[in-house]
């Protein structure tokens, strides 16, 4: 499916690191923004697939994510280096942050743009979902699987695991009847 | 607080790796309970500081993990918990990537791989609405999300954009 895209080790290390580096409120709409329409490594369906994988694994969606998509294109290496890249700027912001904030949580500005960010998050996380979706266009019983999932853990709050444990199978078969027709 | 040994950290967190289906977000009720109820490291309000400093940085929601680390037992606690948190996981995803890569011919591969596109696509639109109800407690927070999230979908442009019109409106609507 990768057939003559190459991506440097470099290439991989700084995408990634500019992923972490703007992840705010979540990897995962920013590792869309720069793997599909800036960097053009993976198309759209490539990349969800890989998210999807990434996160019915244990561990961040968006990191056993960069370990695959590293993997991919530059073996092991390659994956070290992703999640390396995403991790780097990140620790470094949130223990300066963290340190800041014992210091400045009682200014009203402060605490103002920390709420900002987080709203702003919120809806960033939102308005992915909905363009991956417009983006791959799911088939009807895809589309009643991706419904089930919002509204199983995002409107009724059910566990995950179990959600999960549940839609998974029934999305395969529903994958296998609509390939079938 | 911070009886906390290397030890200790390493365990709890490398063991909350294996069992963190959903990232962090998803596993947040359990590692509250182990970092507050069974280890005692820090107290609720610590843990919800930490909670907001660490969806206010850039970066993945686990780093929540490394800020705890840092926080009872300095930086070697943070290398420790970050590692401990990070290595079990993505040991097992490469794993899994290199059994897909070796199977990618199985047409089976191809059915788990289409039939997990939607469940991916669902789970993403609910953890939005979450991150809505707890960042959005108010009209202008509602109206920041909302804004944010139709930038994302109508514009191919830096969402960054977005975030920072978003903080600095907070802060004018506040009038702080």
């Amino acid at each position: 499916m990768t057939d003559g895209r190459v991506v440097t080790k470099a290439g991989l290390f700084l995408g990634f690191l500019k992923i972490g580096m703007l992840g705010f409120g979540g990897i995962a709409p920013w590792a869309r923004h720069i793997i599909i329409e800036e960097r053009r490594w993976l198309t759209e369906k490539e990349f969800a697939a890989i998210l999807g994988i990434g996160q019915v694994l244990p561990g961040p969606n968006t990191m056993n994510a960069a370990v695959m998509i590293g993997d991919r294109f530059q073996g092991l290496a390659g994956a070290v280096l992703c999640v390396l890249g995403q991790l780097l700027v990140p620790l470094v912001i949130v223990t300066a942050l963290g340190a800041a904030y014992l210091r400045f949580a009682d200014v009203p500005a402060v605490h103002a743009l920390v709420v900002g960010a987080a709203a702003g998050a919120a809806g960033l996380v939102l308005g992915t979902a909905v363009k991956m979706a417009r983006n791959i266009r799911p088939a009807p019983m895809a589309l009643a699987v991706t419904g089930a999932a919002f509204l199983a853990v995002g409107v009724m709050e059910w566990p995950l695991v179990p959600v999960v444990a549940v839609l998974v199978p029934l999305s395969i078969i529903a994958a296998a009847l609509e390939r079938r027709a | 607080m911070s009886e906390a040994s290397l030890a200790d950290i390493a365990q709890v967190f490398a063991v909350l790796s294996l069992v963190s289906i959903g990232g962090a977000n998803a596993t947040l009720p359990e590692i509250r309970r182990q970092v507050v109820d069974v280890h005692g490291w820090m107290g609720d309000a610590g843990f919800a500081d930490a909670f907001a400093i660490s969806h206010a940085a850039p970066g993945p929601n686990i780093i929540m993990v490394s800020l705890i680390g840092w926080q009872v037992a300095g930086l070697a606690g943070l290398l420790v918990a970050t590692l401990a948190i990070v290595v079990p996981s993505c040991t097992l995803a490469f794993i899994v990537s290199r059994t897909l890569t070796r199977w990618a011919e199985h047409p089976a591969v191809g059915l788990v791989k289409a039939g997990l596109v939607p469940v991916a696509l669902g789970l993403i639109l609910a953890s939005g609405v979450a991150m809505m109800r707890t960042a959005s407690q108010d009209v202008a927070g509602v109206c920041i999300g909302l804004g944010t999230a139709a930038f994302v979908v109508l514009s191919r442009r830096n969402p960054l954009w977005a975030l920072a019109t978003g903080s600095a409106a907070m802060v004018v609507v506040r009038g702080a």
